[in-house]
C-alpha cells in the first residue's frame, strides 16, 4: 500500500489551521514580552474573560457592535489597572516574580470571571449576530460552514478567515514596533527599565498602552477561538498549549509567532496521526508538541527568531 | 522580651552552627514535635486528621520539592502533579509487585528515588535551555505523566479509573500484627506521614546549610558566575532535579495512600501543579518551613471559606462559588504578597519574631 499523500496534506492543512489559532494567543503574549520582558501567564484567562464578558452581553440580548465596543472597552479598563495596581508597584523588580504576578492575576481573573458570569459552556456563532456581507466584498459568507474544495481537501472558510486576521494583526504589530515611536520606546522599555526611564520614557503610560491593546488582542483571538470551540475554561488550557508555540518563535519575535504556531500546529497533528500509529498508542498529541519544542530549543536555545542573549557576569 | 538570644554565647564554631542557636527554638520545636506525636493522634478525630493533618503533610511535601526547585535552584516548574503521578504510581506498583517483605516507607523511597531519575530526564534540558524556556520541560514532564498511566493500564493494575489501596499495603515491619494496631487507622497514617515528611523537611533543613544548598543558591542567583567560581553548575541542576523530584514523588505517594486512599490519574491534573505554584509563591520562595505555611493556607482556605459561609450567613455556598472565590483570593493574595513581602508568609513570621525579640521596644 503506497503512502497515501491526499491525506497526508489534509493532515499538514488541518495541522496549519490550528496552529494559527495558536498563534492568535502567542501574539498576545509576545506584545508584553517584547514592551515588557514579562511573560504573561495570564493571556489565557483574558482570552476567557474577553470572550466570556462577549458572549453574556450578547446573550442579554446587546447587540452585536454594541456588545464588541463594551468589551473592548472593559479590556482598556482593565489594561489600565493591571498597570496601575500590579505593573508599576513591580517595576524593577526580578522577572521571577513578574512572573509570579502574572500567575496570580491570571487566578484572579479566572476566578472573577466565572464569579461575576459563570463557568457554564457558552457556543458562539457568530453568524447569529451579524451579517458580514459588510464586510465582504465578494459577497461569499464567511462564518457558514462550507468548504473550498481544493485538491480534494476541504479547508474550512472560517480558518481561511482566522489565518487573514493572524496575518494582518502580525503585520500591523510589526510595522508598529519597527517604526513608530511608541514602538521604538517600548523596545527600549523591554531592554531595561530603569535606563527607559532616565531618559524618559513614561513607563506608565506606555505600559497601560500595551495591556490595553493585548487585551483587544485577546479579545479577538478569544471571539476566534470561541467560534472555533466554545467559550469555557478549554480557553485558559489554549494558553498552555499556546507555550511551545511562543518559545519555538522566540519571545521577542512577532512573525516568529506564526512560524512557531504552523510548526506546532503540522508537528501536533502528523505526530499524532502518523507517530502515534508507529507506537500503537493514542493521545500522544497531548505532550508531542512540548517535546517538538525541546527538540527545537535544544539546537537554538532561545528560539528560532528569539533575541540572542549575551550573559555576563 | 518574649523572645531573646541575650545570654546564649556560642564557644565554639559547630555551636555556632546549630540548627536552633536560641535555646527558646529549640525547646519550642521539642514540644511541637512531642505534642504532634503523642498529643495529637490522641485527642484528634479522624476528621481532623483525615480532612486536615494528612493533606496538610502531603501537599507540605510536594510544596517543599518544587520550592527546593524554584525557590532554591531557580529552575521553574510547572510539572508538579506529574511527578506526584509517577511516585504515586510507582509506590503502588513496588507495593503490589514485590515479594512480603516490601513495605511502605521503603516503597516510597524506592519510588521517591525512582521518580528522581525520571525528574533528572526531564531536567537535562536545563543544561541548555534556561528561564522560562525550561517551563516547555516540565509541562512536558506534567502531560506525559498523565498520557503514560492513561495509556498503560497495567500500571494501575487494569483497573479502569481508580484502585482503592488495599489496607494490608499499610502494614509493616509486622507492627500492625505483633502488636495488635490497625495499621490502615488515620492516626496510624497520620504518624507515618508525619514521620516520613518530618525527615525530610529536616534533611531539607540541613541540605540548605551545606555547600550543597550554597550551590543551589549561587546557581540560582546566577549560573554563568557561579560557573565562574567552580561550582559544577551542571551537576548542581541535576542533584536540585533528583532532589525536588524525589520530595514530589514521596507527596504523590502520600497524598494517594494516606490522604484519598484510592489511586487515579485525576488526582494529578494541571490544576494541582497550580495549587502547589501557589502553596510555594505564599508560603515563600526559598523557605523550608514557608512550604508548609502555604500549604496549609492554600488548602484551608476553600474550608474555612465554606464553613464560615455556613455558619455566618445560614446557607451553605455553592462549591463553584467556594472555588472562584478561593481564586480570587490566591490571586490577590499573591500579588499583595510579591508587592509587599516577596518572601511570603515566612518572611512574615521572621518579621513577626523579630517583633517579639524587641517588643516593647520598635527596634
Amino acid at each position: 500500500m503506497g503512502f497515501d499523500w491526499v491525506f497526508f496534506i489534509e493532515v499538514v492543512v488541518g495541522g496549519l489551521m490550528s496552529g494559527v489559532m495558536y498563534s492568535l494567543v502567542a501574539i498576545g503574549f509576545v506584545l508584553i514580552y517584547k514592551s515588557s520582558g514579562i511573560f504573561n501567564f495570564a493571556q489565557g484567562t483574558m482570552l476567557l474573560f474577553a470572550s466570556l464578558t462577549f458572549v453574556k452581553l450578547t446573550e442579554g440580548s446587546v447587540n452585536f457592535w454594541v456588545a464588541l465596543l463594551i468589551t473592548m472597552a472593559t479590556m482598556v479598563v482593565f489594561g489600565i489597572l493591571v498597570e496601575r495596581f500590579i505593573m508599576r508597584p513591580l517595576a524593577n523588580q526580578s522577572l521571577l516574580s513578574l512572573f509570579m504576578a502574572t500567575v496570580g492575576l491570571a487566578t484572579l481573573i479566572e476566578g472573577m470571571a466565572q464569579y461575576v458570569w459563570d463557568s457554564a459552556i457558552h457556543g458562539l456563532q457568530m453568524a447569529d449576530f451579524l451579517d458580514l456581507a459588510l464586510l465582504d466584498p465578494v459577497n461569499m459568507t464567511i462564518f457558514v460552514s462550507d468548504y473550498i474544495e481544493w485538491l480534494d481537501i476541504l479547508i474550512s472558510k472560517f480558518d481561511i478567515f482566522a489565518t487573514i486576521v493572524a496575518g494582518s494583526m502580525i503585520l500591523i504589530l510589526a510595522l508598529f514596533f519597527q517604526k513608530t515611536r511608541i514602538g521604538m520606546s517600548l523596545r527600549a522599555v523591554s531592554d531595561d527599565h530603569m535606563a527607559a526611564m532616565a531618559v524618559g520614557i513614561p513607563l506608565s503610560r506606555v505600559w497601560a498602552l500595551v495591556w490595553a491593546v493585548t487585551g483587544i488582542i485577546a479579545l479577538i483571538a478569544g471571539l476566534l477561538w470561541a467560534e472555533r470551540v466554545s467559550v469555557s475554561f478549554t480557553l485558559v488550557e489554549a494558553v498552555l498549549k499556546a507555550l511551545p508555540v511562543i518559545l519555538i518563535g522566540g519571545l521577542t519575535s512577532i512573525p516568529g509567532t506564526i512560524v512557531g504556531g504552523l510548526i506546532i500546529g503540522v508537528g501536533e497533528k502528523v505526530g499524532e496521526i502518523y507517530v502515534g500509529d508507529l507506537i500503537g498508542v493514542q493521545g500522544i498529541e497531548t505532550w508531542f508538541s512540548y517535546f517538538i519544542a525541546l527538540v527545537f530549543l535544544l539546537f537554538r536555545p532561545s528560539g528560532l527568531f528569539g533575541l540572542k542573549t549575551i550573559e555576563r557576569v | 522580651m518574649f523572645y531573646r538570644e541575650t545570654g546564649t554565647f556560642s564557644t565554639s564554631y559547630i555551636e555556632d552552627r546549630k540548627l536552633f542557636p536560641i535555646p527558646f527554638d529549640k525547646w519550642a520545636m521539642g514540644v511541637f514535635l512531642l505534642v504532634m506525636v503523642f498529643v495529637v493522634p490522641f485527642i484528634a478525630s479522624d476528621y481532623w486528621l483525615a480532612a486536615h493533618l494528612i493533606p496538610i503533610l502531603a501537599y507540605g511535601c510536594a510544596a517543599l520539592g518544587l520550592n527546593l526547585l524554584t525557590g532554591m535552584t531557580g529552575q521553574l516548574s510547572l510539572g508538579t502533579a506529574g511527578f506526584m503521578c509517577f511516585g504515586a504510581f510507582f509506590t503502588f506498583n513496588i507495593m503490589l509487585r514485590s515479594p512480603e517483605w516490601m513495605n511502605l516507607p521503603l516503597a516510597m523511597l524506592l519510588a521517591g528515588s525512582a521518580t528522581g531519575v525520571i525528574g533528572v530526564i526531564f531536567g537535562l534540558p536545563s543544561i541548555r535551555i534556561k528561564g522560562f524556556y525550561l517551563l516547555v520541560s516540565t509541562l512536558a514532564a506534567q502531560y506525559f505523566a498523565l498520557w503514560f498511566f492513561r495509556s498503560y493500564p497495567y500500571f494501575l493494575n487494569y483497573a479502569t479509573a481508580t484502585v482503592t489501596l488495599p489496607d494490608h499495603h499499610f502494614d509493616f515491619f509486622g507492627i500492625g500484627e505483633t502488636f495488635g494496631v490497625d495499621m490502615a487507622s488515620f492516626e496510624a497514617k497520620y504518624l507515618m506521614s508525619f514521620g516520613i515528611v518530618g525527615a525530610l523537611a529536616l534533611f531539607a533543613k540541613n541540605l540548605m546549610r551545606s555547600s550543597t544548598g550554597r550551590n543551589f543558591m549561587a546557581v540560582r542567583d546566577m549560573d554563568i558566575a557561579a560557573s565562574v567560581i567552580g561550582i559544577p553548575v551542571i551537576r548542581t541542576k541535576m542533584l536540585a532535579f533528583f532532589v525536588s523530584c524525589f520530595y514530589c514523588g514521596v507527596g504523590g505517594a502520600l497524598f494517594c495512600y494516606a490522604y484519598l486512599q484510592v489511586l487515579g490519574i485525576r488526582t494529578f491534573e494541571m490544576n494541582r501543579s497550580f495549587e502547589i505554584l501557589f502553596m510555594v509563591i505564599i508560603g515563600g520562595l526559598g523557605s523550608i518551613a514557608g512550604s508548609f505555611y502555604g500549604a496549609i493556607l492554600v488548602y484551608e482556605f476553600p474550608i474555612f471559606f465554606s464553613w464560615a459561609g455556613d455558619y455566618l450567613l445560614g446557607g451553605a455556598f455553592d462549591t463553584a462559588v467556594v472555588d472562584n472565590v478561593a481564586k480570587i483570593i490566591y490571586g490577590i493574595l499573591i500579588i499583595a504578597l510579591l508587592i509587599r513581602e516577596p518572601g511570603g508568609l515566612a518572611a512574615l513570621w521572621a518579621t513577626a519574631k523579630q517583633k517579639l525579640r524587641t517588643w516593647p521596644f520598635p527596634h
